[in-house]
């Protein structure tokens, strides 16, 4: 098999390696790439849409259908493994409780379940004392990444940025409270069904948008149809209308990502995680 | 572009590709796997695709090597090759 | 030996390309672990990704594609050449964020099957499945 393999891989390097001899030099700025439709998104951009940003403006606008199947792939992603994983146990599981004061940990086997005291907190059976320097400093440090993220979504107009940044770190940032406290903390802030009502919403408000321009009289997703509604003239009435394309990629993001670690860190049972 | 710059990372990337795939512990894999996306997303700025790189560095060196561990922490570290 | 160089300069990207691609499939194939394989087709993935970002950027001074603007956001006569493409930049960072949603389906996969038989390695799922 290793040798197969590469006898394989090296033929199809070797004819690849051959084919380079026809490609345009490296960076070259008269290369058949460069001179095709490019030109046009960078000259009319700042002038149709008046988004600086030409990622962003191509992304969500020139391309925007694109876009749109791109976020129900990642949609479709996160039910995927929510279908792979998930488990509903009726059955009720050991529970391991731990005394606050005393710190004297009580193994309960199936069926009661105690009154949920102020004294007990619930621990995983792998549970380790949290460390107090990284429980600190990522509960400082959450608000202020998703204060970022947030910053992230708005101003990809201007910087480098948009929906898929914006929603991974905010993401990432729901992330860190799983893994620095425990999964359990992190569910109570966004419960499971939340997350995956967000996950639709995403790609809702996307099409709702885009249906919008439907309704008032322009073409699916042609957002200077909504000028009637936002009070602009057509050319802001389209950077107004990528923002909110935008959210709807953002949100979907986050809560893709933030179910698809819930499911694989706790293989799918969703309560305790890493 | 730098070229001189850009054809370091490229051998660093193609190094740690190289010890991404032959390294026998799962978790040093993720770990090593996550480098080579840190050093992909310094190639994309290098080549001023800013956005490339702003994704790059969130999902392939952040996110993903969270999925990697977390699968390597549900499964097993051990690898044969 | 002299006009070997320019050629050398002008291609030498896409031959480590081609390089990175090769790591990526023969650990997609030669490789018994399935969690190496996920690797591999990430860096397979990535080496792509690299040849369309590399297709769209240009020598000699050319920036980020965000163009320079006063504060009347007026129009403006833009010079090309300052500005990379930017529409391989736009297909792959959709492609990035897609191929991390892929890669959680794939482990979820991996954990699926590693649930079932215990082990990663192909060959013992193999045999498994023979002796059943």
């Amino acid at each position: 098999m290793k040798t197969a393999g590469l006898i394989i891989v090296i033929l199809a390097g070797a004819i690849l390696l051959y084919a380079t001899q026809d490609f345009p030099p490296w960076g070259a700025p008269d290369s058949p790439a460069s001179t095709h439709v490019s030109p046009r998104y960078l000259q009319k951009s700042m002038e149709e849409t008046a988004v600086p940003n030409v990622v962003t403006s191509v992304l969500a606008d020139y391309r925007g259908f694109d876009t749109m199947f791109e976020t129900s792939v990642i949609f479709c992603a996160g039910i995927g493994c929510f279908a792979l994983l998930r488990i509903f146990r009726k059955k009720p599981e050991d529970r391991y409780y731990r005394h606050i004061a005393t710190e004297i940990t009580l193994h309960i086997k199936g069926g009661r379940i105690p009154e949920k005291s102020s004294e007990f907190e619930r621990i995983d059976a792998l549970w380790t004392p949290y460390d107090l320097i990284i429980k600190t400093v990522c509960r400082i440090l959450v608000p202020f990444i998703q204060l970022f993220a947030l910053y992230v979504i708005a101003h990809g107009h201007h910087s480098p940025g948009g929906g898929f940044q914006g929603g991974v770190i905010l993401g990432a940032s729901m992330i860190l409270i799983a893994i620095s406290y425990n999964m359990r903390t992190a569910i109570a802030r966004i419960s499971e069904k939340t997350d995956n009502l967000l996950m639709a919403t995403g790609v809702f408000i996307y099409a709702g948008i885009g249906t919008l321009c439907l309704i008032l009289g322009a073409n699916f997703l042609d957002y200077s149809g909504l000028s009637t509604i936002l009070f602009s003239g057509p050319i802001m009435a389209r950077s107004h209308g990528i923002f909110g394309v935008e959210i709807g990629v953002g949100i979907t993001v986050m809560a893709v990502m933030i179910s698809i670690y819930n499911n694989l860190a706790s293989e799918g049972k969703q309560d305790e995680g890493l | 572009m730098i070229w001189q710059l850009d054809l370091a990372i490229l051998t660093l990337v193609i190094v740690t590709a190289i010890a991404a795939i032959s390294v026998k512990d799962l978790l040093g894999c993720a770990i090593l796997f996550g480098a080579y996306s840190f050093l992909m997303c310094l190639l994309w700025a290098i080549m001023a695709a800013v956005d490339v790189a702003f994704t790059e560095a969130s999902v392939g060196a952040g996110v993903s090597t969270v999925f990697f561990v977390a699968a390597v922490f549900r499964t097993t570290r051990r690898t044969r090759d | 030996m002299s006009d070997l160089i320019p050629i050398i300069v002008a291609k030498y990207n896409y031959w480590l390309y081609i390089v990175l691609m090769m790591i990526g499939l023969y650990a997609m194939i030669a490789k018994n672990n399935l969690i190496k394989k996920l690797v591999g087709m990430n860096i397979f993935q990535t080496s792509i990704i690299l040849f369309y970002v590399s297709m769209g950027c240009k020598r000699g001074g050319a920036g980020i594609p965000i163009i320079q603007h006063g504060p009347d956001a007026g129009h403006h006569v833009i010079d090309l050449a300052n500005y990379v493409n930017p529409l391989p930049h736009v297909l792959m960072l959709t492609a990035i964020v897609v191929s991390v949603s892929t890669f959680g389906v794939a482990v979820a996969l991996a954990i699926r099957i590693y649930q079932r038989y215990k082990t990663l390695e192909e060959d013992e799922i193999l045999a498994r499945l023979r002796s059943k």
